[in-house]
């Protein structure tokens, strides 16, 4: 059946349903339980936030706690996977993963080109990113170009409560190494969830607005300003925008964009991310490179800037993309065309 | 035949010692090979530390993993991985243990426990904590070992993983082979401790140091230290003090070594040499028995050099596999 | 208000629909009228349908925009006769206020759209509408769900109380099937109408529902009212095992629209909504185990192995065969397979989901089924 969970809830059920399934499935990170070894509670914290909260009840020790060491516990979960297991490591914001780095893209996306295909590594990294959090430089950043830039990873960063159970239960069960990006700002959205398991395969972008005028593509919580964005372009300029959820940043859809792009003739990138060397640079790059004679306007792309995320609610809220924003640079597509 | 006054069987010393001239001559064939300018990259030899890998790796069987380094011949070949595919491998040939997609800094066998040599230094000691927690969650009772040199054991990766190892009382041990140089860096300069032993405390954990020219010695220490993890006493460090006979890789000039350190290493600490003299004085073997097996083995290592050589390159096609199970 | 003036709104179709896209006018302003004439085209969430007239008269006013979504029960248009004056018109345009919904917001709230009932052949979901003791049930048919009857369940619940269920493995149902028979689900039916405290019911099956409400009439013919069999297998031996097999293995909105495109006369009304609700049915663990089970067990070799059409006409309940001509899943041919004894029509223009395409008609005759 289905009903209406949080994103929280559902990458919650989504752990406690693998773990049931599977025995090889562990998780580890710091505090996902909480309080080990402390004299009060045991299960104190379920992880920062509280998203495994409740698992240890189920599961006991199979969800380890870590000392403060993201080097020596996420390359623990790596060679635990490519001796069999089925590690979801929880690093707990995005912006820790300079400490551990190496890790990742030198041991776990390497391993099987390294080997020549003699190994897999189905490790999961949960993480959290995104800013408007009042978190500042060092907890708010997207950082999913780093990841998508290296062969051997794959990388999901879903918008929705219902995308982000099925994502993580698909890579969980995926045999490659997987970069899970949560981000922190939808922990609270809820929509319908079958209670089932459910897998949701790599690869393939959701179109969550259909539209004739323009393609506006993003993933994560730029999702929700892209809609309200193309809500507004709508109501107020009769413009019918496509929206895109990419939800899989590594591998990526690029068949659904380009048709969509194809169709549209306007392209409009939203990525949280900073601009240089990002998602919207490599979606634009592509667009201009393959589907050039369909193009009615030059690609936008509409990004944070290329600072540092800043603490001030005044400036975090401008840094993050807006509907406005997006808006915007609708206009710029459509205003060239009116211009010609 | 006299009484044997070693803690092996005689067939097992006898493997002992061919796995170890296996090594050497390996190595030795490769520093000649490697000058001629048909080895693609750069190698780093383990040719002196013989005793090392194969005194650890004599306890171990298949279900036991190991972490490597950069300097990972020996390890592999204690380990069991195959001579042939490794020389290949090293050759860039599509018949390489990495069907020549990581030459000689990532031969790895998984089936055989083999984690893989390593390119970042102090990267295995994270990755053989996790091969130690699959056993532990399997009750396999593997344990598992991890190597790194002087140089790499400053590397957060190993610090933190020794303090992880004990924390969660993993059967891990921790092997320095302390050669005395970090690339061209003396220890003395890159450390404040006097011995690396002195850390495992620090960890909470026992440390021992042991002449690792000295294969029984290893033998010995190491025994007991995995003895001890296998039966879930919790993680340990074993430090041994080699010299390597090359530099950090071919073609080094080693002008930071003392004039005369490889000739006097060479003659009076070469593993090789002292382990066949006290065999032989012990009366279990004779010189001619050592000769037959120094004649086998460069036969195989002849061959593995022939037939590397003569492998196919891999196909262009191959560049694209293997990034993905799935993608 | 004037009397003669009739409000054209946003329909409300089915169980879950709360707005539609009005994606044409298939009348001008000016037009006569008469009720029932087709008068626009909506898109749901499911499919494109067309809105009927509800009274006689002159188009006076086209108030919904082409291509803008309005929440059921807005204004679009207005049918009145031609006296009445155009300042009425207008005022009454200026003066309708969307009602919220029948029973107000909070009510429809309280009151859940499906409900879940424990049977021996697991947990089963169903929708129910309408009140009476004359029971009607609702059985899809290989990878349906309730749904299918999205533009039927509303009217039918005039003539009785409504039942549609998702069988075993289907929809939001429990997923295990013991056993890929017939047999096992038409049980299944039976053990549904146990559960809900149904002793006889007018059957209305589509495609293997049809074969399921068959057996279930057969098995257990003091509960069947009627037999109502819409594109309906067991009648025949032929089907399109492709269908089945693609649409059991399909993984992706590419290889499952094809497949679904086959299921209407006209594949644009296959929209992007449909084919997500179908794909995230068929990622749920064990559907595709289930899918599978099923076209094997029933479908073996590539023909339908359960046959029903001999033992249906020799025995007394009455039927009703519903059809679409262009049928590209199970042939129309088999519409004549209960002879002369059991009411058949083949509809033009529709396709295997008569019931959707040709819903005003279908919902005619399903009317006429189980009231008489």
């Amino acid at each position: 059946m289905t009903r209406k969970i949080s994103y929280k809830t559902a990458i919650n059920e989504a752990l406690d349903q693998e773990m049931t399934r599977d025995p090889s499935v562990i998780l580890l990170g710091e505090d996902i339980v909480g309080g080990a070894g402390a004299p009060g509670e045991a299960d104190a914290w379920g992880g920062v936030l509280g998203v495994t909260k409740g698992l240890y009840a189920k599961h006991g020790d199979r969800l380890l706690d870590t000392p403060l060491s993201e080097s020596a516990y996420v390359g623990a979960a790596i060679g635990a996977a490519a001796c069999g297991m089925r590690p979801v490591a929880e690093l707990m914001f995005i912006d820790f993963m300079g400490v551990c780095f190496d890790q990742i893209f030198n041991q776990a996306a390497k391993f099987r080109y390294m080997f020549g295909g003699k190994a897999k590594t189905p490790v999961v990294i949960r993480t959290m990113v995104g800013a408007g959090f009042r978190a500042a430089a060092q907890h708010s950043q997207m950082l999913t170009p780093i990841f998508t830039h290296i062969p051997g990873l794959k990388v999901i960063c879903p918008s929705n409560a219902y995308d982000a159970k099925g994502l993580l239960i698909q890579s969980i069960r995926d045999d490659d190494p997987v970069i899970f990006c949560e981000h922190k700002n939808l922990y609270g959205s809820e929509c319908a969830v079958p209670t089932e398991s459910y897998t949701i395969p790599f690869g393939e972008a959701n179109i969550v607005r259909e539209g004739k005028d323009v393609t506006i593509v993003s993933y994560g919580l730029t999702v929700h300003r892209a809609l309200d964005a193309a809500e507004s372009l709508a109501r107020k300029d009769r413009i019918e925008a496509e929206v895109i959820d990419l939800r899989t940043l590594s591998p990526i859809d690029w068949d659904t964009v380009m048709e969509s792009v194809e169709k549209t003739g306007r392209l409009v990138v939203v990525d949280e991310a900073h601009p240089r060397c990002s998602l919207a640079c490599d979606i634009a790059a592509y667009a201009a490179q393959h589907v050039f004679e369909a193009l009615k306007a030059a690609p936008q792309m509409v990004t944070a800037p290329h600072t540092p995320t800043p603490f001030s609610p005044s400036l975090e809220d401008i840094y993050i993309p807006s509907a406005d924003a997006i808006v915007a640079a609708v206009g710029k597509t459509i205003a060239r065309v009116k211009a010609a | 035949m006299s009484d044997n006054p070693f803690p092996l069987s005689l067939e097992d010393l006898m493997r002992a010692y061919r796995t170890m001239r296996t090594i050497r001559d390996f190595e030795e064939r490769l520093h000649i090979e490697f000058a001629k300018g048909d080895i693609p990259g750069f190698v780093h030899l383990y040719a002196g530390e013989e005793a090392v890998a194969t005194g650890v790796q004599m306890h171990l069987t298949d279900i036991d993993r190991i972490a490597s380094t950069h300097r990972g011949h020996g390890h592999c070949i204690a380990k069991g991985v195959d001579v042939h595919e490794m020389m290949a491998e090293i050759y860039g040939k599509a018949t390489g243990s990495c069907r020549g997609k990581g030459g000689s800094m990532h031969i790895a066998d998984l089936s055989k426990g083999m984690m893989g040599a390593n390119g970042i230094l102090g990267a295995g000691a994270p990755l053989i904590c996790g091969a130690a927690l699959a056993s532990k969650f399997r009750g396999d009772r593997g344990v598992g070992i991890t190597y790194f040199g002087d140089g790499a054991a400053n590397q957060g990766t190993v610090l933190e993983s020794m303090n992880l190892a004990a924390a969660w009382d993993l059967p891990v041990v921790f092997v320095v082979e302390n050669n005395g140089y970090a690339e061209s860096t003396s220890v003395e300069f890159a450390t404040g401790v006097d011995s690396y032993v002195d850390r495992a405390s620090g960890f909470g954990m026992p440390g021992v140091t042991v002449d690792g020219m000295d294969f029984f010695a290893v033998y010995e220490a190491a025994g007991e230290i995995i003895r001890r993890a296998r039966d879930g006493g919790g993680p340990a460090l074993l430090e041994c003090s080699v010299a390597r006979f090359y530099g950090h890789f071919e073609g080094d000039a080693q002008t930071y070594k003392a004039k005369g350190e490889n000739e006097y290493n060479r003659e009076n600490r070469d593993c090789l040499k002292s382990f066949r003299k006290r065999v032989c004085d012990a009366g279990l073997a004779t010189d001619r028995d050592f000769d037959q097996i120094d004649l086998e083995v460069a036969r195989l290592i002849d061959d593995a050099v022939a037939s590397a050589k003569a492998a196919p390159l891999p196909k262009p096609s191959e560049l694209l596999t293997d990034v993905y199970v799935s993608y | 208000m004037n009397p003669n003036i009739e409000a054209i709104v946003m329909p409300k179709w089915g169980l879950s629909m709360s707005e539609g896209k009005l994606t044409g006018w298939l009348k001008q302003v000016g037009a006569k009228v008469a009720m029932g004439d087709e008068i626009l085209e909506v898109e749901t969430d499911k499919i494109v349908n067309v809105l009927e007239a509800s009274a006689t008269g002159t188009l006076r006013r086209v108030v919904g925009e082409i291509g803008v979504i309005y929440p059921v029960k807005t204004l679009l248009g207005v049918v009145a006769n031609d006296d009445v004056p155009d300042a009425e018109i207008d005022a009454f345009v200026a003066n309708y206020a969307t009602p919220v919904s029948d029973e107000g917001e909070g009510a429809v709230e309280a009151a859940p759209r499906y409900e879940f009932i424990e049977t021996p052949y697991g947990r089963l979901r169903y929708a129910k509408r309408g009140e009476g003791d004359n029971a009607i049930i609702l059985i899809h048919g290989f990878g349906g769900d309730l749904d299918n009857w999205l533009f039927n369940i509303e009217t039918l619940a005039g003539a009785g109380t409504v039942y549609a269920l998702d069988l075993p493995g289907h929809g939001q149902s429990d997923k295990r099937i013991a056993e890929p028979s017939i047999d096992w689900l038409a049980s299944s039916v039976v053990a549904f109408m146990d559960a809900i405290g149904v002793k006889s019911a007018h059957l209305i099956g589509h495609s293997m529902g049809g074969a399921i409400a068959m057996r279930a009439a057969l098995d257990q013919p003091s509960r069947v009212k009627s037999l109502t069999l819409i594109a309906s297998a067991g009648l025949g031996q032929e089907i399109n095992i492709d269908y089945l097999q693609g649409f059991a293995a399909a993984g992706s909105r590419k290889e499952l629209k094809p497949l679904l495109e086959q299921l209407f006369n006209d594949p644009s009304l296959v929209n992007r909504q449909l084919l997500d609700d179908v794909l995230k049915y068929k990622r749920i663990d064990g559907v595709e185990t289930a899918l599978r089970g099923l076209a094997d067990g029933l479908f073996h070799g590539g023909w339908q192995s359960a046959v029903f059409a001999e033992e249906v006409k020799a025995s007394k309940i009455p039927a009703l065969v519903i059809w679409g001509e262009a049928d590209r899943i199970i042939p129309s041919a088999h519409a004549a397979s209960l002879g002369p004894n059991a009411k058949s029509e083949v509809l033009a223009d529709a396709g295997h989901m008569v019931q959707m395409e040709k819903a005003n008609r279908v919902n005619e005759l399903l009317l006429g089924q189980v009231k008489s």
